[in-house]
């Protein structure tokens, strides 16, 4: 084979990401599924994937199958929207956040906590469970936000499968949490039920990080393992959006491997916790723009 | 060594990418070590490992001991950066999103493994086109195998050690089974390479 000049490839690379924004905007026109700003690594991958699967050799022709196969789309859509979440994730979040900020939230009359992308729940009753043992739960209202809808209607049940119970246990107790977890749930069958004095101070909500609007004047704004999956411009968006929803000294919580260091926001925080990433606004600014750039 | 390897040595290379697995990193610290501070190509790294409950750095604080090189475990979308050895952080796959920017991802095993090499050299590839240089080193699976193809097939610099030097051959000779390298080398000689580019 002849090694391919520098021009070949450039413009081989060139046509492929053309390509890939068609069949994602294919995607977003045909089905209303808005994966323009994801993780461009990531969705290189995932259409190759696909490409493979189907047994097809460009992204053309995936695009005119996705487009007439809504059954193939659905299979896509699995594979693009994963949902990873347990009780207790990353203990030593809890334990830090346990040290580093509830104690600074214990002189506050009222506490408004958002956090965004909540899955199916397990990390939002994880919090309440460390509000409830800190005594700070009762003057607590917490929204908790997802895009789909799906997943919002289970978190809102808080009923999880009993295998997952000893993980959750263990994660807990990793924590340092001061109980033990069955305090905070009943065991029926082959579920665990979370108490309902739990979710009685949780407003569950749809909430897309990409077009919507503030929650404001938060205290606390918590969003692990969801930025992860955006690239840099909508990323930035969002922590636009957070900093316009936090309140003059709120903190931020975000996934142990996502950072605020490479936002134009960086300054506005000084930095609790640079492990578990955990922020607090440190001054005041304009509300910033909303856009994401493409 | 022929002259056609020599005129892509030439090349600007723009970012070094190795994978390893099982005696990694023994074969990494003898890899990097002589490496200068000042080594103009940035380098990322994946070695397998067990996931760490502690999400710890031990394997990047052990190697920024021995090797002038930063070593350090990137966040999601670091800035890429010479003088620096990106090592994936365990329970991450790591990724190339745009020239000078990487990724972290959460997606699924590959090769039930999560960091995957082949993800990151499949990456590194399609971004860095001919620009890049993969090295599969020292392991137990398949993993790099299609990932260091894949840098062939877009014009990269394909590396692997002999097998025979390897603690664990299986991953170097899948490499050579699923593609035909450019050079088959030992440590010392892929260093001494490195350090010509």
């Amino acid at each position: 084979m002849p090694t391919p000049t520098t021009q070949n490839l450039e413009n081989a690379y060139q046509n492929s990401e053309l390509e890939l924004d068609l069949f994602l905007e294919a995607v977003y026109r045909k089905y209303g599924y808005d994966f323009r700003s994801y993780s461009r690594a990531s969705l290189r991958r995932r259409v190759q994937n696909q490409l493979d699967l189907l047994k097809v050799d460009n992204i053309c022709e995936l695009i005119h199958i996705v487009v007439n196969d809504e059954n193939i789309f659905v299979d896509i859509l699995d594979q693009m929207t994963v949902n990873v979440t347990e009780m207790f994730r990353d203990p030593h979040f809890y334990k830090s956040f346990r040290e580093n900020i509830a104690p600074q939230l214990k002189s506050y009359p009222s506490l408004k906590i958002w956090h965004a992308g909540c899955s199916t729940g397990q990390e939002v009753y994880s919090m309440c469970i460390l509000l409830q043992e800190l005594g700070l739960y009762e003057k607590t209202q917490i929204y908790a936000t997802d895009i789909d809808s799906n997943v919002l209607k289970k978190a809102k049940k808080g009923i999880f499968p009993i295998q997952s119970a000893a993980l959750y246990s263990r994660n807990y107790q990793e924590s340092g949490g001061l109980n033990s977890l069955s305090d905070y749930y009943t065991a029926r069958y082959d579920s665990i039920i979370m108490n309902n004095s739990l979710k009685k101070n949780i407003i569950f909500a749809d909430h897309d990080l990409a077009t919507d609007q503030v929650f404001s004047e938060m205290q606390v704004i918590i969003c692990r393992n969801v930025l992860i999956y955006f690239n840099s411009a909508l990323q930035n968006r969002v922590f636009h959006l957070f900093s316009n929803s936090l309140d003059y000294s709120g903190y931020l919580c975000l996934g142990s491997k996502e950072s605020l260091r490479f936002s134009n926001c960086y300054s506005l925080y000084d930095t609790l916790d640079s492990q578990y990433k955990m922020y607090k606004k440190i001054q005041q600014h304009e509300p910033f723009p909303l856009t994401i750039d493409r | 060594m022929p002259s056609k390897k020599q005129n892509r040595l030439k090349n600007q290379f723009e970012l070094i990418v190795i994978g390893a697995s099982w005696g990694g990193l023994e074969a990494l610290s003898n890899l990097l070590t002589p490496l200068p501070k000042d080594y103009a190509t940035p380098i990322l790294v994946v070695q397998h490992r067990q996931r760490n409950q502690l999400g710890s750095t031990h394997l990047s604080n052990i190697l920024n001991q021995r090797c002038p090189l930063n070593v350090i475990e990137p966040d999601d979308k670091e800035i890429i950066e010479a003088g620096n050895v990106y090592v994936s952080p365990s329970d991450y796959h790591m990724l190339v999103e745009e020239k000078g920017m990487l990724a972290l991802s959460s997606d699924e095993l590959v090769h039930y493994s999560r960091p995957s090499i082949d993800l990151l050299f499949e990456s590194a590839a399609e971004i860095y086109l001919n620009k890049v240089i993969g090295i599969i080193l020292t392991g137990a699976n398949q993993d790099g195998a299609k990932g260091l193809a894949t840098i062939n097939k877009w014009g990269g610099y394909s590396i692997v050690q002999a097998p025979e030097t390897a603690e664990k051959s299986t991953m170097p000779l899948a490499a050579i089974s699923a593609t035909q390298p450019d050079v088959i080398l030992t440590l010392t000689e892929i260093t001494s390479h490195l350090l010509q580019v």
